[in-house]
């Protein structure tokens, strides 16, 4: 019998603080593919916000502390495309004067997968038991599609998914708005952006919007939720996994 | 070395001041380059790049094709940005069909003609109807007859040049340009334009002499500067109206 | 052109709040967006020919002397004039010594982002020389007194009814009962008003999209017509070009060309491309007697060789302009200067310095569509972050955001006091936003809830809950 792959979770700190529901989808649909996951404590945050920031150094201390917590892993898999991103497009280039470092940021990067990517391209799943009555649409969060390729693998695990009809929106490849610090720092022209990926939301004529990624699902739920819309909100992890608690933003059993 | 530290104003015109800023320049670029002048291989290869102009990946589209089929793919990428088009089999057709063409459209029968020997060798004098002034255009010319250099298949793109037989002004004051284009001028791509004009322009030592201008004319003139909205007809002619002379094989 | 970098935020707020101008942004959208696309799809060898534009201007790049003296030397040899400048001051003085000479009154000028970095206009005018600007889109700004907003369609920021009015403002010789409803009206009263002035022009000046050392010539990419008529009517020509648009040959034009009208408009070549070599010749029987290259650095050669070198391989197709939801939320005035959207967050500080645009390169997600579309390969997102790292080690950035940041780094670098931090954070702000499940407002995050709610969190933060489940779990 081969030996299951050993997987660590990295959560990321925004599904850590504002939803864990979507790392306990994450780790039962990797566990439901076979593998045997851990969750290494000593994590924290990717860096991201600091490496946008121009705050190379410090980028540089929290990377050398992911590369440390996730050593020794088969994969590591991030519910995030941006997440994600950092560590596989990013923290190689960040260590081009260590050439230690730069291996090490090296081998995590080979072995670092987005959720969705790595379940179709890696584990090759092709379908999922969860059911969804509801009509979605699926936002492609940039990092993700632009610098990991995720973009049919969502899809796919989404069609398998008894009672849900995918309907695409119009320019679901463009921005949000969320940009990490950009949405607070040019809050107006980030509101500006959701508001026209919202109208794109209504006007695809679905109940729920599902993404992978926190930044752009906070962003744009909340954009959504102000105008007073109804539309449910969720992580492709959660509606894969088939979870069925309160969507984002919706009240319910906070503990 | 600096030869003297610039601190803006318009420096003094002398041809010190010239040199000046030429060398400062070109040092400018070598101390960004971490080097002095180029190395004699650099040197070498890029005389030979200059000397060679080596082809770059040129699009199947055209390059496959046959040349009939390339006459076919240069009149329907012409049609496609609003070109006009007229076959005949024959050069001798061409004023008729050119005054048939300015009937058609209710144009005024009355053209300029650049003063092209193969424009000079056809029928126009039959066309009893037709005004025909043979010279550089002026800005009260409606209409404009040229001939062409090349035809570019690939895009639809007519090649013409500056000289005794094409003023530039002839392309662009009319308000209707017709060129009458033989299919043996049909090549596939921009690069074989450029290689038919080196060999009819290469002097007796070997030299190629470019002309004042060569046009790539795709189609008539037009703008979308008014809320993306596209007009034909902003400066240049508003109509671009091909005569396609079908006289065998292409180029 | 007056600098308004530093109010990148003001501009940015007016803008959002301008109707004509949010209303002009949707057409931008569907226009060159979806044009160049379909273009796109039409060449199969698409991807090819941007690596191969890549390795030509990489080569030209770091054998730019080479190349420029090889250009100079064939200008020369046909009979024209290359004249070197460093800064905008010296190329402003070179174009009124030729002007001056020949006893120029008014000047026609084709669309050159050079002349609007070296605000050669108001140059000319302070000199007592009347430039003209052909270019509708460029033409509809000089009788606005405005900055342009797009580096291929200057106006695109004006919806008709602005023109309109703009023409009947000018234009007071003709008719004012006359109709100007659409634009095929505007175009034709414009090509009538311009006529003339092309024809009394003593000077043309024109851009280039390239110019080619093979054979000492420039090459303008048009649509209107208005370029060739502006260089070959006057008694001179003169092109503005800075040092890095010269490619080696007329093949390498030819492939840089493919890319670019796809890039711009979405059309697979330009109305007009033009390439000018020297004056008119012994036998011609039209074009100007002289021809100048006004080569101009302004700051190029330094970037050669540096952290910014890929932006020399900018051809200003504006791609990444029509691609950037920053730009369309705001529009090319907002940024300040000649350059909008991502190409000019890049290039702008580089050429005015990162104190005067130090927002331009911050405004940004970092979506990295720019970099997606750049026929020449050009990794925007990456030199945006770079200049905010810049700005970062020179305290540039407001202390509050350092501070935050700061403190955000301080936690993420220790684990254990992160999981305090986040499992408080989660379970303080779930409780007090449990009833609605969202935060209509938020201290500190006034930007955020003054337009968004914010979902609360479940509750506990993931990891404590996981530490939790794991307690609880048999040994293995």
């Amino acid at each position: 019998m081969t030996e299951k792959p050993r997987v660590a979770l990295f959560v990321t700190c925004l599904v850590d603080l504002f939803r864990p529901s979507v790392g306990f989808a994450a780790v039962k649909l990797l566990e439901d593919a076979g593998c045997t996951v851990e969750v290494p404590a000593a994590q924290s945050c990717c860096g991201q916000p600091a490496y946008n920031s121009g705050d190379r150094k410090s980028t540089q201390a929290i990377a050398r502390a992911v590369i440390a917590a996730f050593a020794g892993y088969d994969y590591v898999v991030v519910p995030s495309g941006s997440c994600g991103g950092m560590i596989k497009a990013h923290y190689p280039a960040l260590f081009s004067d260590d050439q230690t470092m730069a291996e090490k940021a090296r081998a995590l990067a080979d072995r670092t997968y987005e959720l969705v990517s790595f379940l179709v391209d890696v584990m090759k799943v092709e379908r999922v038991a969860a059911r969804y009555d509801g009509v979605a649409t699926y936002h492609d969060a940039c990092s993700g599609l632009r610098e990991l390729g995720v973009k049919a693998q969502p899809r796919k695990l989404l069609a398998s998914i008894a009672g849900l009809t995918l309907k695409e929106m119009r320019d679901s490849e463009v921005c949000c708005g969320f940009g990490g610090t950009f949405a607070v720092k040019y809050a107006d022209i980030s509101d500006k952006i959701v508001e026209e990926k919202a109208a794109n939301i209504r006007a695809a004529g679905a109940d729920t919007l599902i993404a992978g990624d926190m930044g752009c699902l906070l962003n744009m739920a909340g954009k959504l939720e102000r105008a007073g819309d109804t539309t449910k909100v969720r992580h492709v992890a959660e509606v894969l996994a088939g979870f069925t608690g309160p969507a984002l933003g919706e009240p319910g059993d906070g503990s | 070395m600096e030869l003297y530290e610039h601190v803006g104003g318009a420096p003094s015109q002398a041809a010190g001041a010239m040199t000046g800023a030429r060398d400062q320049v070109l040092g400018s670029i070598r101390r960004a380059l971490k080097r002095g002048p180029p190395a004699p291989e650099a040197v070498a290869a890029c005389e030979t790049r200059l000397v060679t102009h080596r082809r770059n990946l040129i699009p199947e589209r055209a390059r496959t094709l046959p040349p009939r089929g390339q006459v076919e793919l240069f009149v329907k990428m012409a049609e496609a940005v609003n070109a006009t088009v007229t076959r005949v089999t024959d050069a001798r057709d061409v004023p008729a069909a050119i005054a048939e063409y300015l009937k058609r459209l209710n144009l005024p029968a009355r053209l300029v003609r650049a003063p092209d020997p193969t424009l000079d060798a056809l029928p126009w004098a039959d066309q009893t109807l037709l005004e025909t002034r043979r010279g550089v255009a002026e800005d009260a010319d409606l209409v404009g007859v040229t001939s062409c250099f090349a035809a570019i298949a690939e895009t639809g793109t007519l090649m013409l040049h500056s000289g005794p037989a094409g003023p530039t002004r002839n392309n662009f004051l009319p308000d209707t340009h017709v060129a009458v284009v033989r299919a043996s001028q049909v090549v596939a791509a921009y690069e074989d334009g450029w290689d038919k004009l080196r060999t009819a322009r290469r002097g007796g030592d070997g030299a190629f002499a470019m002309p004042r201008t060569v046009n790539f004319i795709t189609g008539p003139s037009r703008t979308a500067d008014i809320e993306q909205k596209i007009e034909l007809g902003a400066h240049g002619p508003r109509r671009l109206h091909l005569v396609v002379i079908d006289d065998g094989e292409a180029a | 052109m007056k600098v308004t970098s530093r109010a990148f935020k003001t501009n940015a707020r007016h803008a959002l709040g301008d109707a004509h101008l949010q209303q002009a942004m949707t057409n931008l959208r569907s226009g060159f967006v979806e044009r160049r696309a379909h273009a796109v799809s039409q060449l199969p060898e698409w991807e090819e020919l941007r690596d191969e534009a890549v390795a030509i201007k990489k080569h030209t790049l770091a054998n730019l002397d080479f190349y420029l003296e090889a250009f100079e030397q064939k200008v020369i040899a046909n009979g024209g004039q290359v004249h070197w400048c460093r800064d905008a001051a010296e190329a402003n003085a070179a174009v009124l010594a030729i002007c001056r000479r020949l006893g120029a009154r008014t000047v026609t000028k084709g669309k050159s982002m050079i002349g609007e970095e070296m605000a050669v206009n108001d140059y000319l005018e302070a000199n007592g020389i009347q430039p003209v600007e052909t270019d509708l889109g460029e033409y509809i700004i000089q009788i606005r007194h405005e900055p342009p907003s797009h580096i291929i369609a200057p106006a695109v920021h004006l919806v008709k009814e602005q023109i309109a009015q703009s023409f009947r403002d000018t234009h007071r010789d003709l008719d004012p009962a006359r109709q100007l409803k659409d634009s095929r009206q505007m175009c034709d009263e414009a090509r009538s008003v311009l006529r003339p002035r092309f024809l009394a022009a003593d000077v043309g000046i024109t851009g280039a999209n390239f110019l080619v050392a093979e054979t000492g010539s420039s090459i303008i990419v048009t649509n209107e017509g208005n370029g060739d008529l502006t260089q070959t009517l006057p008694k001179a020509h003169i092109v503005l070009a800075s040092l890095e648009k010269v490619v080696p040959t007329l093949e390498d034009a030819a492939t840089i060309l493919r890319l670019l009208a796809r890039s711009a408009t979405g059309q697979e070549f330009s109305a007009y491309t033009t390439v000018s070599t020297g004056p008119r010749r012994a036998d011609d029987l039209d074009g100007p007697g002289e021809y100048h290259v006004v080569l101009l650095d302004n700051g190029r050669s330094a970037l050669l060789g540096g952290a910014f070198e890929d932006m020399l391989r900018c051809i200003r197709c504006a791609a990444c302009l029509n691609h950037c939801p920053v730009y369309q939320a705001i529009g090319g005035q907002s940024y300040g200067w000649v350059y909008p959207g991502p190409m000019g967050s890049v290039l702008t500080p580089s050429l005015i310095g990162v104190e005067q645009a130090g927002d331009l390169p911050n405004a940004s997600t970092f979506c990295g569509r720019c970099e997606q579309v750049c026929p020449m390969k050009i990794p925007l997102p990456k030199m945006m972050r770079h200049w905010r790292e810049r700005e970062f080690e020179r305290h540039l950035p407001p202390r509050a955001y350092r501070l935050g940041l700061a403190a955000w780094a301080f936690v993420a670098r220790r684990p254990a006091l992160y999981r305090v931090v986040s499992t408080w954070g989660a379970r303080i702000l779930s409780y007090v936003g449990r009833a609605r499940g969202r935060f209509r407002a938020l201290p500190l995050a006034s930007g955020w809830t003054r337009t968004r709610d914010l979902p609360a969190p479940e509750g506990w933060s993931f990891m404590s809950m996981w530490a939790a489940r794991q307690a609880k779990r048999p040994a293995p």
